[in-house]
Protein backbone atom coordinates (compact mmCIF):
# COMPACT_ATOMS: atom_id res chain seq x y z
CA UNK A 1 0.00 0.00 0.00
CA UNK A 2 1.57 3.27 -1.11
CA UNK A 3 1.59 6.63 0.60
CA UNK A 4 -1.22 7.90 -1.64
CA UNK A 5 -3.49 5.04 -0.66
CA UNK A 6 -2.88 5.67 3.05
CA UNK A 7 -3.54 9.39 2.61
CA UNK A 8 -6.73 8.64 0.68
CA UNK A 9 -7.89 6.36 3.47
CA UNK A 10 -7.17 9.00 6.13
CA UNK A 11 -8.97 11.67 4.06
CA UNK A 12 -11.93 9.31 3.62
CA UNK A 13 -12.13 8.66 7.37
CA UNK A 14 -11.99 12.40 8.10
CA UNK A 15 -14.77 13.15 5.60
CA UNK A 16 -16.97 10.31 6.89
CA UNK A 17 -16.42 11.25 10.54
CA UNK A 18 -17.22 14.89 9.83
CA UNK A 19 -20.36 13.96 7.92
CA UNK A 20 -21.55 11.69 10.74
CA UNK A 21 -21.02 14.41 13.36
CA UNK A 22 -22.98 16.86 11.23
CA UNK A 23 -25.75 14.27 10.85
CA UNK A 24 -25.85 13.83 14.64
CA UNK A 25 -26.10 17.61 14.97
CA UNK A 26 -29.09 17.60 12.61
CA UNK A 27 -30.80 14.81 14.58
CA UNK A 28 -30.12 16.67 17.84
CA UNK A 29 -31.67 19.79 16.37
CA UNK A 30 -34.91 17.85 15.87
CA UNK A 31 -34.90 15.86 19.10
CA UNK A 32 -33.70 18.27 21.80
CA UNK A 33 -36.49 19.84 23.84
CA UNK A 34 -35.88 23.59 23.90
CA UNK A 35 -34.05 26.39 22.13
CA UNK A 36 -30.94 26.49 24.32
CA UNK A 37 -30.46 22.73 24.08
CA UNK A 38 -30.87 22.95 20.34
CA UNK A 39 -28.22 25.63 20.18
CA UNK A 40 -25.78 23.08 21.56
CA UNK A 41 -26.64 20.70 18.75
CA UNK A 42 -26.64 23.45 16.14
CA UNK A 43 -23.28 24.95 16.97
CA UNK A 44 -21.07 22.34 18.56
CA UNK A 45 -20.71 18.88 17.01
CA UNK A 46 -20.18 20.45 13.64
CA UNK A 47 -17.21 22.50 14.86
CA UNK A 48 -15.29 19.25 15.08
CA UNK A 49 -17.25 17.92 12.10
CA UNK A 50 -16.25 20.85 9.93
CA UNK A 51 -12.62 20.65 11.06
CA UNK A 52 -12.58 16.96 10.10
CA UNK A 53 -14.10 17.69 6.69
CA UNK A 54 -11.60 20.50 6.11
CA UNK A 55 -8.73 18.16 7.06
CA UNK A 56 -10.01 15.52 4.67
CA UNK A 57 -10.37 18.07 1.88
CA UNK A 58 -6.88 19.46 2.59
CA UNK A 59 -5.36 15.97 2.29
CA UNK A 60 -7.22 15.29 -0.96
CA UNK A 61 -6.51 18.67 -2.59
CA UNK A 62 -2.94 18.99 -1.39
CA UNK A 63 -2.05 22.33 -2.99
CA UNK A 64 -0.83 25.33 -1.00
CA UNK A 65 -3.47 27.72 -2.37
CA UNK A 66 -6.34 25.43 -1.33
CA UNK A 67 -4.89 24.51 2.06
CA UNK A 68 -4.35 28.15 3.10
CA UNK A 69 -8.00 28.90 2.29
CA UNK A 70 -9.15 25.86 4.27
CA UNK A 71 -7.02 26.97 7.27
CA UNK A 72 -8.75 30.35 7.14
CA UNK A 73 -12.19 28.71 7.03
CA UNK A 74 -11.29 26.67 10.12
CA UNK A 75 -9.89 29.64 12.04
CA UNK A 76 -12.90 31.84 11.35
CA UNK A 77 -15.27 29.02 12.27
CA UNK A 78 -13.51 28.69 15.65
CA UNK A 79 -13.70 32.45 16.24
CA UNK A 80 -17.27 33.06 15.10
CA UNK A 81 -19.24 29.94 16.17
CA UNK A 82 -19.21 30.85 19.90
CA UNK A 83 -20.24 34.43 19.14
CA UNK A 84 -23.21 33.31 17.05
CA UNK A 85 -24.26 30.76 19.69
CA UNK A 86 -23.95 33.36 22.42
CA UNK A 87 -26.02 35.97 20.58
CA UNK A 88 -28.89 33.55 19.95
CA UNK A 89 -28.71 32.11 23.47
CA UNK A 90 -28.68 35.54 25.09
CA UNK A 91 -31.57 36.83 22.99
CA UNK A 92 -33.58 33.68 23.76
CA UNK A 93 -32.93 33.95 27.48
CA UNK A 94 -33.90 37.60 27.61
CA UNK A 95 -37.01 37.00 25.54
CA UNK A 96 -38.09 34.32 28.03
CA UNK A 97 -37.90 31.46 25.52
CA UNK A 98 -36.22 29.18 28.05
CA UNK A 99 -38.22 26.23 29.36
CA UNK A 100 -37.58 26.62 33.07
CA UNK A 101 -38.81 23.16 34.01
CA UNK A 102 -35.81 21.74 32.13
CA UNK A 103 -33.33 23.79 34.14
CA UNK A 104 -31.91 22.13 37.24
CA UNK A 105 -30.35 25.38 38.47
CA UNK A 106 -30.65 28.92 37.12
CA UNK A 107 -28.09 31.19 38.73
CA UNK A 108 -28.57 33.90 36.12
CA UNK A 109 -32.22 34.35 37.12
CA UNK A 110 -31.10 34.76 40.74
CA UNK A 111 -28.50 37.35 39.76
CA UNK A 112 -30.95 39.28 37.58
CA UNK A 113 -33.57 39.13 40.31
CA UNK A 114 -31.17 40.82 42.74
CA UNK A 115 -30.34 43.45 40.16
CA UNK A 116 -33.94 44.34 39.38
CA UNK A 117 -35.35 44.17 42.89
CA UNK A 118 -38.73 42.48 42.57
CA UNK A 119 -37.86 41.33 39.05
CA UNK A 120 -40.51 43.38 37.28
CA UNK A 121 -39.45 42.69 33.72
CA UNK B 1 4.25 52.00 24.56
CA UNK B 2 1.72 49.20 24.85
CA UNK B 3 -0.56 50.66 22.16
CA UNK B 4 2.17 50.52 19.55
CA UNK B 5 2.87 46.87 20.31
CA UNK B 6 -0.85 46.00 20.10
CA UNK B 7 -1.08 47.69 16.71
CA UNK B 8 2.00 45.85 15.44
CA UNK B 9 0.45 42.51 16.48
CA UNK B 10 -2.80 43.45 14.70
CA UNK B 11 -0.93 44.43 11.51
CA UNK B 12 1.04 41.17 11.58
CA UNK B 13 -2.12 39.08 12.08
CA UNK B 14 -4.01 40.84 9.27
CA UNK B 15 -1.02 40.46 6.95
CA UNK B 16 -0.93 36.71 7.64
CA UNK B 17 -4.67 36.48 6.84
CA UNK B 18 -4.09 38.39 3.59
CA UNK B 19 -1.26 36.08 2.54
CA UNK B 20 -3.35 33.00 3.43
CA UNK B 21 -6.20 34.36 1.30
CA UNK B 22 -3.88 34.71 -1.68
CA UNK B 23 -2.24 31.38 -0.85
CA UNK B 24 1.08 32.76 -2.14
CA UNK B 25 3.98 33.66 0.15
CA UNK B 26 5.87 36.27 -1.84
CA UNK B 27 7.22 39.78 -1.29
CA UNK B 28 4.31 41.13 -3.32
CA UNK B 29 1.63 39.61 -1.07
CA UNK B 30 3.65 40.65 2.00
CA UNK B 31 3.77 44.26 0.82
CA UNK B 32 0.12 44.19 -0.21
CA UNK B 33 -0.87 42.69 3.13
CA UNK B 34 1.04 45.32 5.11
CA UNK B 35 -0.51 48.11 3.04
CA UNK B 36 -4.06 46.78 3.40
CA UNK B 37 -3.70 46.09 7.16
CA UNK B 38 -2.34 49.55 7.91
CA UNK B 39 -5.21 51.05 5.88
CA UNK B 40 -7.83 48.86 7.59
CA UNK B 41 -6.52 49.73 11.06
CA UNK B 42 -6.43 53.43 10.21
CA UNK B 43 -10.02 53.41 8.95
CA UNK B 44 -11.47 50.97 11.54
CA UNK B 45 -9.42 51.45 14.71
CA UNK B 46 -9.73 48.56 17.18
CA UNK B 47 -10.91 49.11 20.73
CA UNK B 48 -7.94 49.07 23.09
CA UNK B 49 -7.32 45.51 24.25
CA UNK B 50 -4.15 45.34 26.24
CA UNK B 51 -2.20 42.16 26.19
CA UNK B 52 -0.22 42.20 29.41
CA UNK B 53 1.24 38.71 29.35
CA UNK B 54 3.50 36.86 26.97
CA UNK B 55 3.22 33.67 24.94
CA UNK B 56 4.47 30.59 26.75
CA UNK B 57 5.04 27.66 24.33
CA UNK B 58 4.70 24.87 26.93
CA UNK B 59 1.47 26.35 28.32
CA UNK B 60 0.12 26.91 24.80
CA UNK B 61 0.84 23.32 23.83
CA UNK B 62 -0.75 22.00 27.02
CA UNK B 63 -3.84 24.14 26.45
CA UNK B 64 -4.10 23.11 22.78
CA UNK B 65 -3.76 19.37 23.46
CA UNK B 66 -6.29 19.43 26.30
CA UNK B 67 -8.65 21.56 24.20
CA UNK B 68 -8.58 19.12 21.28
CA UNK B 69 -9.17 16.16 23.62
CA UNK B 70 -12.12 17.97 25.25
CA UNK B 71 -13.52 18.87 21.82
CA UNK B 72 -13.47 15.24 20.68
CA UNK B 73 -14.88 13.75 23.88
CA UNK B 74 -17.64 16.34 24.20
CA UNK B 75 -18.58 16.23 20.51
CA UNK B 76 -19.12 12.48 20.62
CA UNK B 77 -20.99 12.68 23.94
CA UNK B 78 -23.37 15.24 22.46
CA UNK B 79 -23.75 13.25 19.25
CA UNK B 80 -24.55 10.15 21.32
CA UNK B 81 -27.16 12.04 23.36
CA UNK B 82 -28.72 13.29 20.14
CA UNK B 83 -28.90 9.87 18.52
CA UNK B 84 -29.56 7.53 21.45
CA UNK B 85 -30.86 9.66 24.34
CA UNK B 86 -34.22 8.45 25.62
CA UNK B 87 -35.26 11.10 28.12
CA UNK B 88 -35.37 14.86 27.60
CA UNK B 89 -31.96 16.03 28.79
CA UNK B 90 -31.92 18.49 31.71
CA UNK B 91 -29.76 21.60 31.72
CA UNK B 92 -28.57 24.26 34.14
CA UNK B 93 -27.51 27.90 33.96
CA UNK B 94 -24.46 28.33 36.17
CA UNK B 95 -22.56 31.40 37.29
CA UNK B 96 -18.80 30.85 37.17
CA UNK B 97 -16.55 33.57 38.55
CA UNK B 98 -13.18 33.86 36.84
CA UNK B 99 -10.04 34.64 38.82
CA UNK B 100 -8.56 37.08 36.27
CA UNK B 101 -10.97 39.83 35.22
CA UNK B 102 -9.24 41.37 32.20
CA UNK B 103 -11.36 41.73 29.06
CA UNK B 104 -8.96 39.61 27.06
CA UNK B 105 -9.03 36.76 29.57
CA UNK B 106 -12.83 36.96 29.78
CA UNK B 107 -13.06 36.78 25.97
CA UNK B 108 -10.66 33.89 25.58
CA UNK B 109 -12.27 31.86 28.37
CA UNK B 110 -15.74 32.49 26.93
CA UNK B 111 -14.55 31.38 23.47
CA UNK B 112 -12.87 28.24 24.79
CA UNK B 113 -15.84 27.31 27.00
CA UNK B 114 -18.29 27.89 24.13
CA UNK B 115 -16.33 25.85 21.62
CA UNK B 116 -16.41 22.73 23.74
CA UNK B 117 -19.84 21.14 23.20
CA UNK B 118 -22.27 21.06 26.09
CA UNK B 119 -21.65 24.59 27.31
CA UNK B 120 -22.94 27.88 25.94
CA UNK B 121 -22.39 31.39 27.28
CA UNK B 122 -25.80 32.95 27.91
CA UNK B 123 -24.62 36.16 29.51
CA UNK B 124 -21.66 37.64 31.29
CA UNK B 125 -20.96 40.24 33.90
CA UNK B 126 -17.92 42.10 32.67
CA UNK B 127 -17.31 44.13 35.83
CA UNK B 128 -17.44 41.14 38.16
CA UNK B 129 -15.82 38.70 35.73
CA UNK B 130 -18.70 36.23 35.91
CA UNK B 131 -19.67 33.92 33.04
CA UNK B 132 -23.25 32.62 32.96
CA UNK B 133 -23.00 29.28 31.24
CA UNK B 134 -25.83 27.09 29.98
CA UNK B 135 -24.68 23.53 30.59
CA UNK B 136 -26.36 20.75 28.64
CA UNK B 137 -27.22 17.32 30.03
CA UNK B 138 -26.81 17.89 33.76
CA UNK B 139 -28.00 15.07 36.00
CA UNK B 140 -27.30 16.44 39.47
CA UNK B 141 -25.09 18.45 41.84
CA UNK B 142 -22.06 16.27 41.05
CA UNK B 143 -22.21 17.32 37.39
CA UNK B 144 -22.50 20.97 38.40
CA UNK B 145 -19.44 20.81 40.66
CA UNK B 146 -17.48 18.98 37.94
CA UNK B 147 -18.40 21.61 35.39
CA UNK B 148 -17.26 24.47 37.63
CA UNK B 149 -13.92 22.71 38.08
CA UNK B 150 -13.65 22.30 34.30
CA UNK B 151 -14.18 26.00 33.60
CA UNK B 152 -11.61 26.97 36.23
CA UNK B 153 -9.23 24.46 34.65
CA UNK B 154 -9.75 26.03 31.22
CA UNK B 155 -9.04 29.47 32.67
CA UNK B 156 -5.92 28.24 34.45
CA UNK B 157 -4.57 26.67 31.26
CA UNK B 158 -5.31 29.82 29.23
CA UNK B 159 -3.58 32.06 31.75
CA UNK B 160 -0.63 29.67 31.92
CA UNK B 161 -0.41 29.87 28.12
CA UNK B 162 -0.64 33.64 27.57
CA UNK B 163 -0.86 35.34 30.97
CA UNK B 164 1.56 37.52 32.87
CA UNK B 165 3.38 36.34 35.99
CA UNK B 166 0.96 38.21 38.26
CA UNK B 167 -2.06 36.53 36.60
CA UNK B 168 -0.47 33.10 36.92
CA UNK B 169 0.01 33.72 40.62
CA UNK B 170 -3.72 34.55 40.88
CA UNK B 171 -4.96 31.35 39.21
CA UNK B 172 -2.27 29.14 40.69
CA UNK B 173 -3.29 30.02 44.24
CA UNK B 174 -6.86 28.75 43.91
CA UNK B 175 -6.22 25.21 42.77
CA UNK B 176 -3.79 22.51 43.86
Amino acid sequence: MGVTAVLDAVAGLCLLGGALLSLAAGVGLLRFPDLLSRMHAATKPQVLGLLLILSGAAIRLGTVVDITTLVLVGVFQLITAPVAAHMVGRAAYRAGLVRRELLLVDELAAARGREHGSGGE
Amino acid sequence: MAGARDRLVAVAALTVVWMLLWGVFSWLTLAGGLLVSVLVLAVFPLPPVTFAGRLRPVGLLRFAVRFVVDLWVASFQLAWTALAGRRAPRSAVLAVRLAVRSDLNLTMCAEAVSLVPGSLIVDLDRAAGVLYVHVFDVAGPADIARFRREVRGIERRIVEAVGSDAEIAVVGGGEG
